[in-house]
């Protein structure tokens, strides 16, 4: 294969507009941040502080400057990497980030693998069975997970699975006695706890992270059948799908040979996408499975008002779809012979 | 004309959920000779050649004979379909654009057709491939084959569409339309490559086309066809002396190089040729 | 088509609606979502009839009830009534529903319309706001809105009006653009009618059918968005009967008292369900292959 040249000019572009859209993203995070009427001196000298303190406090934030120059301190710190401490834990709100995000990354991942399987595989069998029986039941069972309250489903799922069947972990990322067993090396309990060989630990980890996984995955397979559907019938309806039959490749050979393997880049694409949404899907799970991950740890500070926190949360939310879909575009160059 | 090929009597068409038959009782046979299907466009021509590879979907097709050298067509399961299709009877699509897979190789495409039908290995296949680009004139057949279908021209990748269809060294080839999307000064030259290898390996030949003129050039008989129906059957050399007005009107639709200034005649259609049987 | 059958007695704005209509009824799936909203909307004008106890009235001696027994589905931790709050629970959907489109509709139809129009630097400067608006998940962003302002219903509606009018002010411009050179426009701005006059008169209600047609499909997210704030806590504020807000506080009960959080999830299930029902049949409806295929 020869190597992927990406067009120079036309990724020179897309950095520049990244640029664009990154600036308007801080800008965004800065002014929901400083405008709104939540006081951030309150949520840091508590509300029976001197007025002393109060006043303290507020000049050594920089709330007495314009907004402006305030906004370009801020552009400062953000570059220089620094996004402010948390009220709660007294650690710069990054580290803390940094240290909850694997758990959530652990989950997502998992979902997703969950999501694309089950989505792709739900989208080719209602393209290949067009306003036929499985296309009806696929597109009613892609319409439910799209509509299901996750955070609803989460207990119910918890209730029958967990406290009824017994089949699953309950909240948490392991059972109780397991917590603190094994190192914390890279954030990942699955890998942990088999760089520790401690499979017990593996075991309970899994069994705690299935059902969220699958929840989460179920509810992104959603998007990821429509999408998928639809790429395949657009495949489906061309003529080289005719030619393969007319070489006599077997309906099923020609779909998966041809059609399928048509659709391949714009699967990634998609399941990338798809992949960025489930964040959002984590936050209200993360709630009810007692999740120690990104989510929770937004939640956690929405409740007390910590915008450092807060919008430091939402700024790499954003950064990540940026990524997610500049990443998918990058596929595209790369796995598209059309676009070499 | 020593052997049968192809038999079809009495076939007729009904697209699902369509009231009535696109095509209504043809009945045809053809031995190892260039047989060219006219008419105009909806008449049933690409219909008929697709049902002879029972390759269309959701419609159903009818005969009193649908027979294929020893084989009768409408009782084979779709699993003997596949070994007829490709090895004993290929077509060729109209529009090399959109009839090859455009992330695939070109040569990948071809040499699937060969791996479909012989137990062999990658190589062999390739190999095999690679003699077909050649036979159709294709100068670096070796480059060719690594292509992607958008980095070839049109006239080159219909004659891949060829060398795929041809491969397998079916008994019948079916060309609907062969030219008809490529520009008019390779169609000739493609047009001479598919003859030339049609007649050098005594395939049998189905050319669907609107074009009398090419049709009388490259085929040895002609199948007039209107509404679904087949209203006359003649020799291409006596074309001129056609007996149906809908074929005399076709011809008088025709420019001719050196032929009067008289604007063309407009297509008259009578509505009892709907009806009348051959 | 069957608005065929008596062309003259109906207005020609009528039609097209009627169609459509006739169509989604004609689908079992849709047909169901259409269902579930009227019965949405007959629920929440006629709560005070339906309901059989007051959604606010506690009574502590009466707790935890499972559903029976004069409570058709159960009592909360305080004593009350569980259907009874859900029934006045429609109308606090409702609302989120009806001011969010209220919102969203105008500001969308009025950003896209004149980017689209006007084109240029404007459009330029807008297209790339709705980008970054567009890069967060929409609950993400909403979550911002709500910490900033403070926890209420109302700032909770705010919050997802701001964050869901960008992809009705794409569909906009992307309308707008194409009306943009029609030979009647052309001739209105040749009589030296101002682009605001055009944009108001003519571009915006040629877009007016789609923003519509837009704003149902984004029902659904608009709801579950909502359920989601209520369930964290920023969104309507207790005692209100909001079913996101009655998940989360029988969240604590869930164990022993299944009926607390089941009947309010059925509930925003079934009505965001219903949304996306409707939606993926107007998607249908509205495509003119399928029009004719049925
Ligand atoms: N998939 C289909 N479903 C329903 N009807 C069809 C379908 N394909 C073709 N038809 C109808 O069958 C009739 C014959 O079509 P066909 O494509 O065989 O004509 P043709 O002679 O090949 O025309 P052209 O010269 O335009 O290719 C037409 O009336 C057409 O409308
Ligand atoms: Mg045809």
């Amino acid at each position: 294969m020869s190597l992927p040249r990406l067009r120079l000019a036309g990724a020179a572009g897309q950095l520049g507009s990244i640029a664009v859209t990154l600036l308007g993203l801080l800008m965004l995070t800065f002014f929901i941040g400083r405008l709104m009427p939540a006081d951030p001196v309150r949520a840091i000298v508590g509300e029976d502080a001197t007025r002393e303190t109060y006043e303290q406090v507020y000049t050594s934030l920089g709330l007495d400057r314009p907004l402006y120059e305030q906004f370009v301190y801020y552009l400062g710190d953000v570059l220089t990497g620094d996004f402010g401490t948390s009220i709660r834990t007294g650690q710069p709100v990054i580290e803390d980030i940094l240290h909850v995000m694997p758990a959530t990354i652990e989950l997502a991942t998992f979902a997703i693998f969950i999501g694309a399987t089950l989505g792709v595989s739900m989208g080719v069998l209602a393209a290949v069975n067009k306003d036929r029986w499985p296309d009806h039941v696929v597109r009613v069972l892609s319409l439910f997970g799209h509509s299901m309250p996750i955070f609803w489903t989460g207990m119910i799922a918890l209730i029958v699975f967990y406290a009824h069947l017994g089949l699953v972990g309950g909240s948490g990322r392991m059972d109780q006695f397991y917590i603190g067993l094994v190192d914390d090396r890279t954030g990942f309990l699955l890998v942990d706890s088999l760089l520790a060989g401690e499979m017990d630990v593996f075991w309970s980890a899994l069994n705690h992270l299935i059902l969220p996984a699958a929840l989460l995955g179920y509810s992104s397979s959603a998007y990821i059948t429509r999408m998928t559907r639809s790429f395949m019938l657009d495949q489906l309806g061309q003529e080289y799908v005719t030619t393969a039959r007319v070489k006599g490749l077997s309906r099923h050979q020609t779909i998966w040979l041809h059609a399928f393997g048509n659709i391949r880049v714009q699967l990634v694409t998609i399941i990338a996408l798809a992949y960025g949404s489930l964040l959002e899907g984590a936050v209200l799970i993360e709630t009810v499975f007692a999740w120690p991950g990104f989510g929770q740890y937004l939640t956690s500070n929405l409740i007390i008002g910590d915008m450092n926190a807060v919008m430091t949360c939402v700024l790499i939310v954003g950064v990540i779809f940026i990524g997610l879909n500049l990443l998918s575009d990058i596929l595209y160059r790369i796995f598209d012979p059309r676009t070499r | 004309m020593e052997k049968t090929i192809l038999d079809v009597r009495n076939l007729r068409i009904r697209y699902g959920g369509s009231p009535v038959e696109a095509v209504r009782g043809v009945s045809f046979t053809l031995g190892r000779e260039r047989l060219g299907i006219v008419g105009e466009s909806g008449s049933g021509k690409s219909t008929v050649g697709r049902a002879m590879l029972r390759l269309l979907p959701g419609a159903t097709i009818t005969a009193d004979m649908l027979r294929f050298e020893e084989t009768d067509l409408l009782a084979l399961s779709e699993k003997e379909m596949l070994k007829v299709r490709g090895r004993r009877m290929s077509m060729i699509l109209q529009d090399p654009k959109f009839s090859l897979n455009p992330i695939r190789r070109v040569g990948d495409q071809v040499a699937e057709t060969y791996l479909r039908h012989f137990q062999c290995s990658r190589r062999e296949a390739h190999d095999k491939a690679v003699a077909m680009l050649e036979a159709v004139k294709i100068r670096d057949p070796e480059r060719v084959f690594r292509q992607y279908p958008h980095e070839i021209s049109g006239g080159m990748g219909q004659r891949v569409m060829i060398a795929m269809m041809l491969l397998a060294d079916p008994d019948l080839v079916i060309a609907d339309e062969p030219t008809s999307a490529l520009d008019v000064t390779v169609r000739l030259q493609v047009l001479n490559i598919l003859d030339g290898l049609v007649r050098d390996r005594g395939i049998g030949l189905i050319m669907i086309s609107h074009d009398l003129n090419l049709v009388r050039n490259f085929c040895d008989r002609v199948l007039i066809m209107y509404a679904g129906k087949v209203v006359e059957t003649l020799k291409a050399s006596d074309l001129d002396h056609a007996q149906h007005p809908y074929t005399q009107g076709l011809l008088a639709a025709q420019p001719r190089i050196g032929g009067t200034r008289q604007p063309l005649a407009v297509l008259d259609r009578k509505p009892e040729w709907l009806e009348e049987s051959l | 088509m069957t608005a065929d059958t008596h062309p003259r007695s109906m207005p020609g704005w009528l039609i097209a609606p009627k169609n459509i209509l006739v169509f989604l009824l004609r689908s079992p799936t849709s047909a169901f979502g259409l269902a579930v909203l009227a019965l949405l909307i007959l629920t929440a004008i006629f709560a005070p009839l339906l309901a059989t106890h007051d959604p606010y009235v506690q009574a502590l001696g009466n707790v935890l009830k499972p559903p029976g027994d004069g409570h058709l589905f159960g009592t909360d931790e305080l004593g009350r009534d569980i259907f009874s709050r859900l029934v006045y629970g429609a109308r606090i959907t409702l609302t989120i529903i009806f001011l969010v489109s209220i919102v969203v509709g105008p500001i969308g139809l009025v950003i896209g319309t004149s980017a689209g129009y006007l084109g240029g630097k404007f459009d330029t400067v807008m297209m790339r706001i709705t980008d970054i608006f567009l890069s967060f998940p929409s609950l993400i962003l909403s979550l911002a809105f709500v910490a900033a302002l403070g926890p209420s219903l109302n700032n909770a509606i705010i919050a997802i009006a701001l964050t869901s009018w960008p992809p009705i002010a794409r569909l906009a411009r992307a309308e707008a653009m194409t009306f943009r050179n029609a030979d009647y426009i052309a001739a209105a701005r040749l009589q030296g009618a101002s682009a605001t006059r055009i944009i108001v008169k003519s571009i915006m209600p040629m877009c007016l059918p789609s923003v519509l047609i837009r704003l149902t499909l984004n029902m659904a997210t608009v709801i579950l968005t909502a359920a989601g704030l209520g369930f964290l806590g920023l969104g309507a504020q207790p005692p209100m009967p909001e079913w996101g807000a009655m998940i989360a506080t029988g969240r604590r009960y869930m164990l022993d008292s299944w009926w607390l959080v089941t009947f309010p999830g059925v509930s925003i299930l079934s009505v965001s369900l219903a949304f996306n029902l409707l939606g993926d049949g107007l998607r249908d409806a509205l495509d003119p292959k399928q029009m004719n295929r049925r």
